[in-house]
């Protein structure tokens, strides 16, 4: 039957006059769309996407421009010259390299000391059982914290340090319990050999489960790195040093540092958003499945 | 994921049922397996404790005290005198309704503006990277560069909005400088911004529908739009309560766009209670107050999620009766 119906929808679509004309025959799958209909939706997504490429593109055809044709009335997309001054001159004069390298630095760091408390901590809680683990779970908005957070991170003198943007980013229920999942449907028997064997249970943790758990560690890099990379409010809070800001931090103070040189504001903007969009363009599978497997916001 | 722990999880536990032996030294070795157990848990402990526990205790002590960013805390105990304080302030209420009036106005543009996109990309078959592209990389953007960008594109006059409007014929509008519009023009930004994450998760949902529910129903000479209404849509409730329980949540937590875009202006008119609750803290100093209202806007999300647990509940109670 299937194959059937299969057959109809795989017939060229140029039928389309013969399949109003005689009702029966439109009831096969590509009834549904037909081409009239399929039409109509590419041309509704590529409209909207090219929309929403719209503010990509824009500040981009900005800072390719000379400063003085930035504010041209009526808008012109293209100048009368494309250069990349803007680019070189916020590369060169301002902090940005800089902001790279601390949000490079702090992601990495709570990247991978993320993975390895939550997967020790799985690893544990997948094994053992002891009372009340899923108090674990209780997630509290970070937002709600950042006014004793501060002050607990004056007390340790850890304000305006690099440890001081990641130590509060490094515990995360929700890794924890990705890990957790994955570690639950590896097979008992396979530690018990090793366990026979004489392993410890750490070296079970690091020779057995985590070369199996690759693709969790890959789900929860990926949604750590992101999520440290762009978060703003807590480094703002706990940075106040223009040489220690991420980049997200630094790039909120270039409106007022940069006045009206807009070719220059975007040009740290398209630079500011481009380190994750590579990795989007590498990592687009994976970003993608991970957010549909796990439904975790950055 | 959860579907290599399914199918590995069940022999298992049917071996370890038949298995006599392995069951004993299961049980004797219990309580050192769990004390090896809280060893390996202890490293996320510590830092779960210091870093999420402690300060969610400190910051409720905080709040008893007339505790000032500058000098030392605990000198001056007033009891609930800041929460009293909280519920008298206009300025705490206006931007808890901000934050709600933001939530009210982003969720419903997010949820179905993803909806619509996802059916037309589960449609069209070639090139639907291409989407997903354009509709998710602006999620992955920092939210100061997406302030930057749209604090450009708002810019009256020569701004990329207003300039293609006018010519258009329209009248100039201050994007972000008139206050009937500033919370419009963020809510504008973020449904760019954030719609790829719900755009994906409708995408997967639709990928889980078998096409031949479709063909059956095209057979019965159901149209495409009964289709859509009939079998997309009811199939979808699981994915939608997810998303919309996801997006409250997101939207009731929201600073940054607003802060970086409007700083709560003009005339604190989109200030989100976040923002205050920052103010407070950071600007005059008073941080016991700032951890009152902390609490009280926690109370409000912890309200927020509790009833849409129970919603969850009681809709997965009608599916399974």
């Amino acid at each position: 039957m299937a194959s059937q119906v299969g057959q109809v929808g795989a017939a060229p679509a140029a039928d389309l006059d013969v399949v109003r004309a005689n009702p029966d025959v439109s009831a096969g799958p590509k009834a549904r769309g037909g081409r009239f209909g399929d039409r109509i939706a590419t041309g509704l997504l590529i409209f909207f996407a090219a929309l929403w490429f719209v503010p990509l593109a824009w500040p981009v055809a900005t800072a390719l421009k000379p400063e003085a044709e930035t504010t041209t009335i009526p808008v012109e997309w293209v100048a009368s010259s494309v250069n990349l001054e803007a680019f070189r001159s916020v590369l060169s004069a301002g902090s940005l390299p800089r902001w790279y390298l601390n949000s490079a630095l702090t992601s990495l760091a709570i990247t991978a000391i993320t993975v390895l408390l939550a997967s020790l901590a799985a690893f544990g809680f997948s094994r053992a059982r002891f009372r009340g683990r899923n108090v674990l779970f209780w997630v509290v908005p970070a937002q709600i914290l950042i006014v004793p957070l501060f002050t607990q991170m004056q007390a340790f003198r850890m304000v305006d340090t690099y440890w001081g943007i990641i130590l509060p980013q490094v515990a995360s229920p929700i890794a924890v319990f990705i890990f957790k999942q994955f570690f639950d449907g590896i097979p008992r028997d396979l530690e018990e050999a090793a366990t026979i064997d004489g392993a410890s249970r750490l070296r079970i943790y690091w020779q057995i489960w985590m070369p199996l758990a690759r693709s969790a560690i890959a789900a929860v890099s990926i949604f750590t790195f992101v999520a440290s990379w762009n978060n703003f409010l807590w480094p703002f809070i706990v940075i106040t040093n223009p040489d220690m800001m991420t980049l997200p931090v630094g790039l909120s103070q270039v409106q007022t540092a940069y006045g009206v040189r807009y070719a220059q504001i975007m040009a740290s903007a398209v630079l500011g958003g481009l380190p994750l969009l590579i990795v989007f363009l590498f990592f687009q599978r994976q970003i993608v499945q991970g957010i549909a497997g796990t439904g975790i916001k950055g | 994921m959860t579907e290599v722990a399914k199918s590995l999880s069940t022999p298992t536990v049917r071996m370890a049922r038949d298995d006599v032996s392995t069951r004993r030294t299961a049980r004797t070795t219990g309580w050192r397996a769990d004390l090896a157990g809280l060893g390996l848990v202890l490293p996320f402990l510590v830092a779960y404790g210091l870093f999420l526990i402690w300060p969610a205790i400190q910051g409720f002590r905080m709040s008893l005290f007339n505790w000032r960013l500058t000098g030392s805390g605990t000198t001056d105990f007033m009891g609930f005198t800041n929460y009293q304080e909280t519920l008298e302030d206009p300025n705490f209420w206006s931007s808890i309704w901000h934050t709600i009036l933001f939530t009210l106005l982003s969720t419903p543009p997010l949820v179905i503006l993803s909806l619509f996109f996802a059916l037309l990309a589960n449609r069209v078959v070639p090139a639907r990277w291409l989407y997903r592209l354009a509709f998710f990389s602006p999620n992955l953007l920092p939210s100061s560069v997406v302030a930057l960008i749209w604090v450009w594109m708002y810019q009256p006059g020569f701004g990329l909005v207003s300039g293609y409007l006018v010519r258009l014929g329209f009248n100039e509008i201050g994007w972000l400088s008139d206050a009937g519009v500033a919370m419009v023009s963020v809510v504008i930004t973020t449904v760019w911004w954030t719609i790829g994450f719900n755009f994906v998760l409708y995408l997967a949902g639709l990928q889980e529908i078998p096409r031949d529910i479709y063909e059956a129903a095209a057979l019965d000479g159901a149209t495409d739009l009964e289709q859509e209404r009939s079998i997309t849509l009811p199939l979808l409730a699981r994915t939608t309560t997810l998303i919309l329980v996801l997006q409250v949540l997101a939207s009731l937590k929201v600073f940054d766009q607003i802060f970086l875009m409007t700083n709560g202006g003009p005339n604190f008119s989109t200030r989100p209670v976040i923002q205050y609750i920052y103010e407070q803290g950071f600007s005059t100093y008073r941080v016991g107050y700032a951890s009152a209202m902390s609490y009280a806007f926690f109370l409000l999300i912890l309200v927020v999620s509790l009833g849409q647990f129970g919603l969850l509940n009681r809709r997965r109670g009608q599916a399974d009766g």
